[in-house]
């Protein structure tokens, strides 16, 4: 294992296919946060009571705007605020795709994650599994990179 | 929006998004070619800002929702210009393949526009 002794890089989760990665997951936040600001925009406008999956889109947009911000960033608590949202998406994606299926009511109109994003090229889907496959890939490097820090101090 | 620029841009798109996928992965780093495809993508989507504020005094206004249009089309326009700085900070071949995903996002998102001035709405 290569990372326990080689000097640690500054952040190790942006390094290599990783910043692909990153990448993909900056244009579906961009993605996202555009096409939820365009539908709650329009549901205001017809002063309409924005509904519930307007909101949800929303929700999810933010989650992949920190996911992007978690995957750059250093250190330990990034690392594990990266797991929690990326967490987050795939259960979202996982139920939101399933009530949409199963109860088209709540979801007459199309989320991010409505069923199983294929709005999205299923990107939302499949992008959470490889974030998962890539942070416990990066998992050594980021003990490495803790330890070395507090050498340092 | 004009409809053969929208296929040339889609056109261009693709192919340069394949081509960059294809140096990237061959383990090229980013290059005046590369570069220069992303920034050839960029210069037809500012051709697209320019048809799009001009076209509906010619009697071409959009069929959908201009919100919802010129949302893709200003998403759009900062991909190039984020996919190159990140080439010229970072000149490894990941580089190279993140212009050609950059690239091929771009032609969803004009295929996108497309749908929304002609078909949406019509």
């Amino acid at each position: 294992m290569p990372e326990l002794t080689a000097p640690a890089p500054r952040s190790t989760r942006s390094k290599g296919v990783g910043r692909v990665l990153i990448v993909v997951y900056g244009i579906l936040a961009l993605g996202a946060t555009g096409r939820s600001f365009v539908q709650i925009a329009h549901s205001v406008e017809d002063s309409q009571q924005v509904p519930l999956a307007f909101w949800l889109s929303a929700l999810a947009s933010v989650v992949y705007i920190v996911a992007t911000i978690a995957l750059v960033a250093p250190g330990r608590v990034w690392y594990r605020i990266a797991w929690i949202t990326i967490t987050f998406e795939l259960a979202g994606v996982l139920v939101v795709g399933t009530l949409s299926l199963t109860h088209p009511e709540l979801f007459a109109r199309p989320s991010v994650w409505s069923w199983y994003g294929n709005g999205y090229l299923f990107i939302p889907l499949f992008l959470p599994v490889l974030g998962m496959i890539w942070l416990r890939s990066r998992r050594v490097g980021v003990d490495a990179a803790d330890r070395d820090a507090s050498d340092a101090a | 929006m004009i409809e053969w620029l929208t296929i040339v841009q889609v056109a261009v798109a693709v192919a340069g998004g394949i081509l960059c996928l294809a140096l990237g992965f061959a383990g090229r780093k980013p290059n005046d070619y590369t570069l220069g495809v992303v920034a050839l993508v960029e210069v037809l989507l500012v051709g697209q800002l320019i048809s799009a504020i001009v076209s509906p005094f010619a009697g071409n206004s959009p069929s959908g929702d201009p919100l919802e249009f010129y949302t893709y089309l200003i998403s759009a326009l900062l991909l190039p210009a984020a996919g190159v700085f990140w080439a010229l900070v970072e000149r490894t071949r990941w580089s190279t393949v993140i212009l050609g995903v950059v690239c091929l996002a771009i032609a969803v998102m004009v295929y996108r526009m497309n749908v929304i001035w002609f078909v949406q709405g019509a």
